[in-house]
């Protein structure tokens, strides 16, 4: 019976240590419990710093027409370039170090991903607020526009805007966006729905403030917990989408290359026995998807709603 | 005009009705139009209710579940706009606050709610809590804040140390009280209690309405003070309204009606409160379930349990008439 | 007394044998009996020692606030404690056998049949997506043998028994659509149908409203003296005690510190406690004065300060009370723990 526990905690939360305990610091010891949390913390840490700093520790510039050289093309991992160097994964078709290709690719991939998922997150979340605290007719408007939005596939969403708007980062961000943010607003609403009805918000009306200050000071920060969860999974499945998106040949142009123009690449060369050229690539986009899924799914049960502790 | 000088009760509900109208969506829009009996589910939750609370006074709002006691709370406090009807406070209506004078006048008017675990913000510290408003309005500066938040929770005998926590480090009676310090913060006259001590243990309930009674005193405050228990609301009040599935049925002062309530429908819920003095009590409940506020029995709301039921109970409900000086009834039986 | 404030609160409490065996009842018998449950912030000690006793057709009214370890007391006699909480220590005897340590095969006999058990919430015994009729039938085919028409018969008869009108129509409903009063009937009758020996209510009629309450009370008062069946009701309502119990324990940071007969203990209590509670219930106090007041809080039970729970709020506490308070026997089946109880005939 979880109530036997419900008494017990109760009792044990009369007279709190006098240790002022942010809900942030209680949330990170929360968080902190699983061993695979960590793991995948420590792992996605690591594809972070190698995304961030990609240029400076990546043994060659994969992107750099000078140093690449046709000659050392289509090579198996652990041979040796013209000039000396190791390539350590192996070279693709046009001879450049998929180490470092995969660096690079990481580095765009993540970013886009990430990026997306911000600008995504922040368009959501204002209008998924906006939708639940005014209710009525407001709500019934913005969330048949949701619901349209989400009736259609985010991978078609992408590429007729693709079609449109043709090749660049910056084009793909702006359609990875638009087919998100209407994910996102949904979460939000209903989290908000629910917060809404609790009575410090009914307070906050009581107390004559402004609509704007109980939905951005009251109403956002416990809002918060489940719209992060939902943040961090969706990263993932942007990155995915990008990837799929580059694999098709839509979006990235060749110059910058993510991981899934990388598989997109050496996928003709997979019958003939080359299979580094996308397989380590894919091993690459695997691991990040799957560390980034098991950070969310912790977060996801720390953050979920339970007794006060 | 000060306080003193503007006659009448300090705050009035003239005919107030609240309905809660659940719209049909366009999919049953469309199947009505096509001959089905749909019906909008309306919730009669406030019934034409007039009140009125004289300056000083503490009124106690008693009844049962559906009764409307909060939502009439509620509207007092200006949480939530009536159907019809309308609320007066020193004679200024409060409904429609369009400007900032508006609202200034809502902060008159305070709620301290029922449940300490969700009324208060979880994700601020409690120095915000209590502080955040005033400084918005104005009533105090930046410079202020911290000595003003200090006097606060002394006058709710909270420590200042408490200042840097958060709700959740608290037990339930000491976050009601943050939930009272965080009222009072705004300067108060006028306070509405929903609830506010039903979900704390006897012991701590007896520190909290002592404390309203401290400050109902220290602070010339005006309470409406709703609950479903009697021997609460028979200790704190001079005046209680009775009130059964959105209306009125009784009103008079707090010793008459625990002396000899004239309602059938008090003269029940008198008779089945448990008391301390009472043991081995031969329980003679009424019979039936309180009926949905979705439907509401015709006439008078009550005639289906009650023991001295008419014809005429059924046809018409009693309008409430006043049987003495100060002493409102609701019943046929009074005719 | 050096020793006494020597000893760490880390030890369970030894309460003098000889006045264990002083409880009596010929239903139930509970000793020193202790949970606790093993956290990470700690082990929580939710029972530290509460002895009282039932007999057939009594109703016991186990009186405290939060914290205080009723509800968990109710659990652990029906062996519903979860890890990480444990039955550590004491004995509960159901008719001179012992529960405690009891196999889950037996327990689960026991349970429901001989035991029963009404809770707070109606829903946390009733199942929201199976009919009424199909639960009932279930919890009496899982206790005897017998068709299913003999068991629809019980079902039907033991709601009309707890006040239902039109039973044939209720038990073909779902629980969504009756009211808290009418499910919280319901589980009185799903609770009755097997004819247990004990009923333990936990607070059955904190969320009802009076008048459905006081159905209730009808119900649960009617039903001992026709059958028999000792009653223990848990709750913090004293008011609710007072009119349905024949015997009072009292509860206090997971001891019981003071019980006997009803009267007794409402019009003379002898812990400071027990003092305290009465004067808080405003309807014992004179309008417009204020309330008594017990001052502070519960202490927590990860970190019960050493001797008497109570000594940092009661007014009546001296030095010898570091030391745990001895149970006191004050006449026949009333005790209190206490080193300074309030003389009898003081109120």
């Amino acid at each position: 019976m979880s109530t036997t526990s419900e008494h017990a905690a109760q009792a044990a939360a009369v007279a709190q240590p006098v240790r002022v305990q942010t809900p942030f610091r209680r949330f990170l010891s929360d968080f902190f419990e699983s061993r695979l949390a960590i793991g995948a913390i420590a792992v996605f840490g690591g594809i972070l710093f190698i995304a961030i700093f990609a240029p400076w520790i990546s043994p060659q510039n994969p992107y750099d027409l000078m140093v690449v050289d046709v000659m050392d093309s289509r090579l198996s991992p652990g041979e040796k370039s013209l000039t000396g160097m190791t390539f350590v994964l192996g070279s693709d078709g046009a001879g450049r170090d998929m180490l470092s290709a995969i660096f690079y690719g990481l580095r765009t991939s993540l970013g886009v991903g990430v990026m997306s998922g911000i600008i995504a997150l922040c368009i959501g979340m204002t209008v998924g607020l906006t939708a639940a605290y005014f209710g009525g007719r407001t709500d019934s408007v913005i969330m048949r526009v949701v619901d349209l939005q989400l009736s259609f596939p985010a991978i078609l969403i992408a590429l007729i805007l693709l079609s449109i708007l043709g090749k660049g980062v910056d084009k793909i961000i702006i359609a990875l966006v638009i087919a998100q943010w209407a994910y996102y607003a949904r979460t939000v609403r209903a989290s908000a729905l629910v917060e809404r009805r609790k009575e410090y918000i009914e307070a906050a009306t009581c107390l004559a403030l402004s609509h704007r200050r109980i939905v951005f000071r009251h109403l956002l920060p416990n809002v918060l917990p489940p719209l992060i969860v939902v943040g961090t999974l969706q990263t993932a499945h942007a990155i995915s989408l990008e990837a799929t998106l580059s694999f098709l040949g839509v979006g990235l142009p060749q110059t910058e290359p993510s991981l899934g123009l990388l598989i997109s690449n050496g996928f003709e060369y997979m019958l003939s026995g080359k299979y580094w050229i996308s397989f380590f690539p894919g091993i690459a986009l695997l691991v990040t998807i799957v560390s980034i899924n098991l950070v969310g799914d912790q977060l996801r049960d720390v953050l979920n709603p339970r007794l006060d502790r | 005009m000060s306080a003193d000088q503007v006659p009448g009760p300090m705050l009035e509900t003239r005919s107030v009705t609240k309905h809660f109208v659940k719209h049909l969506d366009l999919a049953a829009k469309i199947v009505r139009r096509l001959g089905a009996d749909i019906q909008e589910e309306i919730v009669q939750a406030v019934d034409d209710v007039s009140l009125r609370v004289s300056k000083g006074e503490v009124v106690g709002l008693v009844g049962e579940s559906g009764c409307g006691k909060s939502t009439l709370g509620r509207m007092v406090a200006g949480i939530l706009e009536p159907t019809r009807g309308d609320i007066l406070f020193r004679g200024d209506s409060i409904l429609g606050a369009a400007n900032t004078q508006d609202r200034e006048a809502a902060l008159k008017v305070q709620m301290i709610f029922q449940d300490p675990f969700a009324s208060l913000n979880p994700r601020m510290r409690v120095a915000d809590i209590i502080g955040e408003a005033p400084l918005i309005h104005g009533i105090i500066t930046r410079a202020e804040f911290d000595d003003y938040v200090d006097e606060v929770l002394d006058r709710c005998g909270l420590d200042a140390s408490f200042k840097r926590r958060y709700p959740h480090q608290f037990s339930g009676g000491q976050r009601q009280r943050i939930g009272i310090a965080r009222a009072l913060a705004v300067k108060p006259e006028f306070i509405v209690c929903d609830e506010s001590v039903a979900a704390l243990d006897v012991s701590i309930q007896a520190q909290i309405l002592n404390l309203f009674m401290e400050l109902r005193e220290g602070l010339d405050l005006t309470y409406l003070f709703i609950s479903h228990d009697l021997g609460v609301v028979e200790h704190l009040s001079d005046r209680v309204v009775i009130m059964y599935l959105g209306r009125v049925v009784e009103s008079t002062t707090t010793d008459a009606l625990f002396e000899e309530p004239n309602h059938p429908y008090t003269q029940a819920l008198l008779r089945e409160v448990p008391r301390l003095e009472s043991r081995h009590s031969e329980f003679l409940p009424i019979k039936g379930e309180i009926p949905s506020p979705l439907d509401p029995p015709s006439g008078c709301h009550f005639h289906p349990r009650c023991p001295h039921a008419m014809p005429r109970c059924s046809a018409g409900a009693p309008a409430l008439k006043e049987i003495q000086p100060g002493w409102m009834s609701a019943c046929h039986l009074n005719d | 007394m050096s020793e006494g404030s020597a000893r760490s609160d880390r030890e369970t409490a030894e309460t003098p044998a000889a006045a264990a065996s002083h409880v009596t009842g010929n239903t139930l018998i509970v000793e020193d009996l202790q949970t606790s449950f093993f956290t990470k912030a700690g082990v929580v000690k939710a029972v530290n020692g509460v002895s009282f006793g039932v007999s057939k057709g009594e109703v016991l009214g186990l009186v405290g606030e939060s914290g205080s370890g009723k509800s968990v007391t109710g659990f652990s006699i029906l062996g519903l404690v979860d890890p990480p909480g444990e039955v550590v220590g004491g004995s509960i005897r159901f008719r001179g056998r012992e529960l405690v340590g009891l196999d889950d095969i037996a327990m689960r006999e026991i349970r429901g049949s001989r035991i029963a058990m009404i809770f707070q919430d109606p829903m946390m015994t009733l199942n929201p997506v199976l009919r009424i009729d199909t639960q009932m039938i279930e919890a009496i085919q899982a206790h005897s043998r017998g068709s299913r028409n003999a068991a629809y018969a019980r079902a039907r008869e033991v709601l009309m028994k707890v006040g239902i009108a039109s039973p044939d129509e209720r038990l073909r409903a779902y629980p969504h659509q009756f009211s808290g009063g009418m499910r919280q009937r319901v589980a009185i009758a799903i609770a009755l149908l097997n004819e247990p020996d004990l009923i333990i209510a936990d607070e059955p009629t904190t969320a009802l409203d009076v008048t459905i309450q006081a159905q209730i009370l009808y119900e649960a008062q009617k039903l001992c003296r026709e059958t028999g069946t000792a009653l223990i009701w848990i709750t913090h309502d004293l008011t609710v005690v007072a009119g349905l119990a024949d015997r009072i324990c009292v509860m206090y940071a997971g001891r019981d510190v003071e019980q006997g007969d009803v009267d007794e203990v409402l019009d003379h209590p002898l812990h400071p406690y027990t003092y305290g509670l009465i004067g808080s219930v405003p309807s014992r106090n004179r309008r417009g004065r204020p309330l008594h007041q017990i001052p502070g809080m519960t202490p927590s039970l990860l970190n019960l300060p050493p001797g008497c729970a109570f000594r940092a709020r009661c007014d009546r506490a001296s030095d010898e009370c570091l030391r745990e308070p001895p149970v006191v026997e004050h006449g026949e089946n009333r005790r209190a723990r206490c080193f300074h109880p309030y003389p009898e005939g003081s109120l």
